[in-house]
């Protein structure tokens, strides 16, 4: 797997399928935690984080258990205990020995164990045959690509507090129809071909 | 209630502008483009704009209804942004299409957002997303070969690309705007099993005829692609009347004529046509009439730069890789997606503020 390739899997994941705004994933965290963007932004640097070990951990899982064993049809499940039990290790780990990250991270570690976003591209790995350096490039960059659309939308929300919206709409509907109309702009991205 | 005293926050520093003239001002400035796709394209225009405008103004008075606000359909806000809808679609789209781009551009893009001032997205170009992700045919094929004018390749070259070889990876083979051409031309260049003129194509696209024919609205295209010299006629216009800032068109079209040059050839580096790339497709009216749109771009010079160059440099990346031909659209959605990102990290320094 050569430089190129990786650049190819990196652009991909970042804008031309940004899991949130063209494969929406991870929407909750996207809606939940673009109020502000200090949040945004350590929230993003959790998801950036727990994608890219997820990635190496599930791809090397896959590999020499399931695949080894024939016992692909527990993938998700195993996906899952493998996520969730990682993160909290992680957790536990940072606590101990990277205080200081562990508080930059704060509240959002735990928050991303069910973030469907983390197991859409652990899943996306296999399913691509991506090798193990590729796996970890598309982890590293998907979680790039979340942190930028949560960014993008905190920028967003930030003005639109200031905003006349109608009162029906103030707060959660305004937000999906922001991001309705961002993933319309997102499109611009599609079908593109690169390398 | 503030009747009675007028109690205002600073700036007290009058201006004789209003929302009202600005807007029909600008209207006035598209009015030699619009005059001239009358003559390209006959009645079509005008049902066109009509189903546009109407479809943007009644729009924007219902909406005004709907939530008891002050009805401010004669400030012209929302006949521009009908006006330019009209400039952004193919000229035989079936006219409820249109109109039910301008009603998306109003309810939901402007009105739900808080109306004139609060949206985050041009409602035009937003109208123009919506329309493209929910006809894609009717928005990439409805073109019309102007009277009098050329579609953008010689019957003898056209008829190479429309061998059965070519239609495997080309929906349709009209290929009527030329970035459509250049696209087509290019992934033929790129694909050995093709036996088609492709360079030839391309060279007659880059050649001075085609240009002088795009500069002079002579092509096929959208209503507002095929008018450069007129569109540019009243960009300087809004630029001399200081309704818009320079640097943004500045940034932009220079940062798409830069990339074009160095990397839009087909025999290496700074073998590009960049007045090609200028002349043609939707640049010049978006880099004068919409990336400058007060509303959705940055408020700050230093941000303004930002944002034109950032709409270049993505404008040539998704006509150069992108699915679609044309990206000029899409770049200024996407920019306006970074506004409020931009303007927080370009507050310009206070007077007298000593940076700690």
């Amino acid at each position: 797997m050569n430089i190129g390739s990786l650049f190819i899997i990196a652009v991909s994941a970042i804008f031309i399928n940004n899991f949130v705004l063209m494969k929406f994933l991870g929407i909750c965290p996207f809606m939940g935690v673009s109020k502000k963007l200090d949040s945004a932004l350590g929230m993003g640097g959790a998801v950036i984080f727990v994608m890219t070990i997820a990635s190496a951990v599930t791809w090397l899982v896959q590999r020499y258990v399931l695949d080894k064993h024939g016992l692909d049809y527990l993938q998700t499940i195993v996906f899952i205990v493998v996520i969730a039990s990682l993160v909290q290790f992680i957790e536990m780990f940072l606590q101990k020995s990277i205080p200081d990250l562990y508080k930059a991270l704060g509240i959002f570690l735990p928050l991303i164990t069910t973030n469907c976003a983390i197991l859409g591209v652990t899943i996306m790995n296999i399913t691509e045959k991506y090798s193990f350096i590729g796996a970890v490039v598309n982890g590293l960059s998907a979680g790039i690509g979340f942190t930028l659309a949560l960014i993008m939308m905190a920028g967003i929300r930030e003005k639109l507090d200031l905003a006349d919206v109608p009162s029906a709409f103030k707060g959660v509907p305004i937000t999906f129809i922001t991001a309705s109309l961002m993933s319309l702009a997102f499109m611009g991205f599609s079908g593109m071909k690169i390398g | 209630m503030a009747e009675k005293f007028l109690i205002k926050t600073s700036p007290h520093i009058k201006n004789n502008l209003s929302v009202a003239k600005v807007m029909w001002l600008v209207v006035v400035a598209l009015l030699p483009a619009y005059i001239h796709t009358f003559f390209l394209f006959g009645y079509r225009t005008v049902w066109v704009s009509l189903a546009a405008v109407a479809g943007a103004v009644v729009s924007e008075a219902l909406m005004q209804l709907l939530m008891k606000k002050k009805i401010t359909v004669y400030d012209g806000s929302a006949f521009l942004t009908g006006l330019l809808i009209a400039f952004n679609v193919p000229p035989s789209i079936a006219l409820w299409k249109v109109a039910l781009g301008s009603a998306f551009a109003i309810i939901v893009a402007k009105q739900l957002f808080g109306g004139l001032g609060y949206n985050i997205f041009n409602p035009a170009l937003a109208g123009r997303a919506f329309l493209m992700a929910s006809y894609p045919v009717a928005m990439t094929s409805g073109w019309k070969a102007p009277a009098g004018g050329f579609l953008s390749l010689d019957p003898a070259l056209t008829q190479g690309f429309s061998g059965p070889a070519v239609t495997k990876f080309l929906d349709s083979v009209t290929s009527a705007t030329p970035l459509n051409a250049l696209k087509t031309a290019r992934a033929a260049l790129n694909d050995p099993e093709l036996d088609v003129p492709a360079r030839e194509a391309v060279e007659q696209l880059f050649s001075a005829d085609s240009i002088v024919h795009s500069f002079f609205g002579r092509i096929g295209g959208c209503l507002g692609e095929t008018t450069a010299l007129f569109l540019l006629a009243g960009g300087l216009f809004l630029l001399i009347m200081k309704l818009a800032d320079w640097r943004v068109p500045a940034g932009y079209l220079g940062t798409v004529a830069l990339l074009t040059w160095a990397f839009g050839g087909i025999d290496g580096i700074f073998t590009g046509n960049p007045l090609f790339h200028l002349f043609t497709g939707g640049l010049m009216l978006g880099a004068f009439f919409m990336a400058t749109d007060m509303v959705t771009s940055p408020l700050t010079r230093k941000g303004k730069w930002i944002f034109a160059v950032g709409c270049g440099v993505l404008t040539f990346t998704i006509r150069m890789w992108g699915g679609y031909p044309e990206g000029v659209s899409y770049s200024i959605l996407l920019m306006n997606i970074f506004v409020p990102l931009i303007d927080r990290y370009t507050v310009p320094v206070s007077f007298g503020e000593v940076k700690a």
